[in-house]
């Protein structure tokens, strides 16, 4: 009965995530929630008591997915169908709990791959009918959010925040003034998310998949301002329209452009200035657009989520910027920020101690949950 | 008391006992609402049948073919309700319970698979829609001794046009017609009691890939709407 193709074994992600216990409003008497997520190319599951986590497995089948150079959603299925069952057994092995301890089972319904996100639906409504516990349909987008309070030092999410979440999947700003009932999209990518132009771009560079890492990598001894690229949507007519919205594939068509060109003139193509040059723009105009919405709204909070925070220069520059403009910053740790089941837990366990219902039982899988739908009712 | 589930078509959930028979069937012929329905559809076979989870000594996956996406969401149910009562999840064919229900249908009518005397020698063609222009079929001889579908070849994709080279030595035999073949969980559920009662081994509950994954990298959800 065990998968015999899965992807790569459930690996744990918690071990450097120290369980908190020094905030009191969660452990240990919050309510103990498993939470499955499937919407991209990563099988999560975990285990969460009120805001301290206990488990945080993720299988990935991204090296299935590395000579496509991007996410296959057929491969990306079939891989959380072969993962679900193994991640469900290393989560309740790693926390050291039953299924009966439970208090409640929480899913992401969306936004996501639709193939994808319904892996985890008809797993989430099997295990919640199987041993009789409530079930939470929620969004993906604000389970990044809610990532933060499982933060290991133990220090409260102030709210209103504004959160940068961006990954493969998706390149979003989010002005969240509660994280179960109000969260506002601000903004979003209008064609390619982020971590797509670091994929596409990284295969241009002849790099491999991931691109994030590699780009990251290679620009360490590249020059940010050998090439000036450019920064979608910054122009004051799109300013107009779309303020906080993104867009990558402009700058994607630039970077291939201008490495085309210098083939073409039979020069080398210097692929650390390139990919310095390329992550700057990236990370200039995801921070400009973040500051833009703390400052327009008075926020002076920013969080930041999804696996593009992985990279090495947007960090940097997430903090170089919130300090110049006042603004506090919060990262969760890594293993937090790419697509996870303990966040989706944490929003969970949040909803069940706020009082809110149950999911009703036929929620479906939603590729574009819209953020303001928190929990699917 | 098996929980037999199959979404190679639409979905359709089954509480069935060896003894008693089949205690409840309910069935979404919808074809796109799998995610939605299974968790509604289970709850409502257990109340039907009157049976916690506890109660049940398996479950039964429909493992297709059948249309990818949907048939995922079934064999996850399955194999995950399983886990949760603690209980062996078993695979079948989907073919197999057409096969069954078609072949049985005599004895016992629709609904209430009734158990054959034994073997049956009516060779029958399960052909189902594969979408893509294509069919999925599987031949069948008939039951064997214990009253269990006897494979002859298949399950195997084509297109309608080329069904008759398939089927070769099976091409005069009678076809089930894909726009009118509808899988039951109740012939699922009970042809697994049968093959349980006669020592048969069951297959992992995988689904049945007849197609390698289309390589199409995708271009990420689409934008929200505001
Ligand atoms: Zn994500």
């Amino acid at each position: 009965m065990n998968p015999t193709r899965a992807s790569s074994a459930p690996r744990s992600a918690a071990s450097s995530d120290a369980p908190a216990s020094s905030d009191g409003a969660g452990s240990p008497t919050g309510p103990l929630v498993l939470g499955i997520e499937t919407s991209c190319d990563e099988t999560g599951v975990g285990i969460v008591r009120g805001t301290t986590l206990l488990a945080n497995v993720i299988s990935s089948s991204m090296d299935e997915h590395a000579r496509y150079g991007g996410v296959v959603p057929e491969v990306a299925a079939r891989a959380h169908l072969d993962a679900m069952q193994p991640a469900l057994e290393a989560a309740l092995a790693e926390a050291g709990v039953t299924l009966d301890e439970l208090d409640a089972i929480a899913v992401t319904s969306g936004p996501g791959l639709a193939g994808a996100l319904m892996v985890g639906v008809g797993a989430a409504k099997a295990l919640a009918l199987a041993t009789g516990k409530p079930l939470y349909a929620v969004n993906h987008l604000v389970g990044h959010v809610g990532a933060d309070v499982l933060r290991a030092d133990g220090s409260e999410l102030e709210l209103p925040t504004i959160a940068l979440l961006v990954s493969g999947g998706h390149t979003s700003l989010l002005h969240v003034r509660d994280l179960v009932d109000d969260v506002e999209l601000l903004g979003e990518t209008i064609d390619d998310a982020a971590g797509e132009a670091f994929d596409k771009v990284a295969r241009l560079l002849g790099l491999p998949y991931p691109g994030g890492p590699q780009i990251d990598r290679v620009a360490a001894d590249g020059d940010p301002a050998a090439i000036r690229f450019p920064r979608g949507l910054t122009l004051p007519k799109d300013l107009v329209k779309h303020r906080y919205d993104f867009s990558f594939s402009g700058l994607k068509t630039a970077v291939a452009r201008w490495v085309e060109r210098r083939r073409d003139e039979g020069g080398a193509v210097p692929v650390a200035d390139v990919a310095a040059s390329f992550r700057e723009a990236v990370a200039d105009v995801l921070l400009t657009k973040a500051l833009a919405a703390c400052a327009d709204l008075g926020v002076p909070r920013l969080l930041l989520g999804g696996g593009v925070v992985a990279n090495a220069r947007v960090r940097q520059l997430a903090l170089e910027r919130c300090e110049a403009a006042g603004v506090e910053l919060r990262v969760p740790p890594l293993s937090l920020c790419t697509d996870n089941g303990a966040m989706i837990a944490a929003l969970g366990a949040q909803l069940v101690a706020r009082g809110h219902a149950p999911s009703p039982l036929d929620f479906g899988a939603d590729s574009t949950l819209p953020v303001t739908t928190v929990q699917a009712v | 008391m098996i929980l037999a589930i199959d979404t190679s078509a639409g979905t359709t959930v089954a509480v069935v006992d060896r003894d008693r028979g089949v205690l409840a069937e309910r069935t979404e012929s919808d074809t796109r609402r799998h995610a939605e329905v299974v968790g509604s559809l289970i709850e409502s076979a257990l109340a039907g049948a009157g049976v916690a989870p506890a109660d049940l000594s398996a479950v039964v996956a429909g493992v297709g073919p059948g249309p990818y996406t949907g048939l995922r969401v079934g064999i996850v149910a399955a194999r995950v309700f399983a886990f949760g009562v603690g209980r062996p999840c078993l695979a079948l064919a989907s073919h197999d319970a057409i096969a069954f229900a078609r072949l049985t249908a005599g004895e016992g009518g629709s609904g209430s698979v009734a158990v054959p005397s034994g073997r049956v020698d009516a060779p029958l063609v399960v052909v189902t829609d594969a979408r893509r222009r294509e069919v999925a079929w599987t031949a069948y001889r008939g039951l064997d001794d214990e009253g269990l579908p006897v494979r002859v070849e298949g399950p195997s994709l084509v297109k309608p046009a080329d069904l008759d080279d398939a089927l070769g030595a099976s091409s005069a035999s009678p076809r089930t017609d894909p726009d009118d073949t509808v899988v039951s969980a109740a012939a699922l559920g009970m042809l697994a009691e049968r093959m349980f009662e006669h020592g048969r081994g069951f297959a992992d509950p995988a689904p049945l890939y007849l197609r390698e994954p289309d390589v199409t990298v995708s271009a990420g959800p689409k934008p929200v709407g505001r």
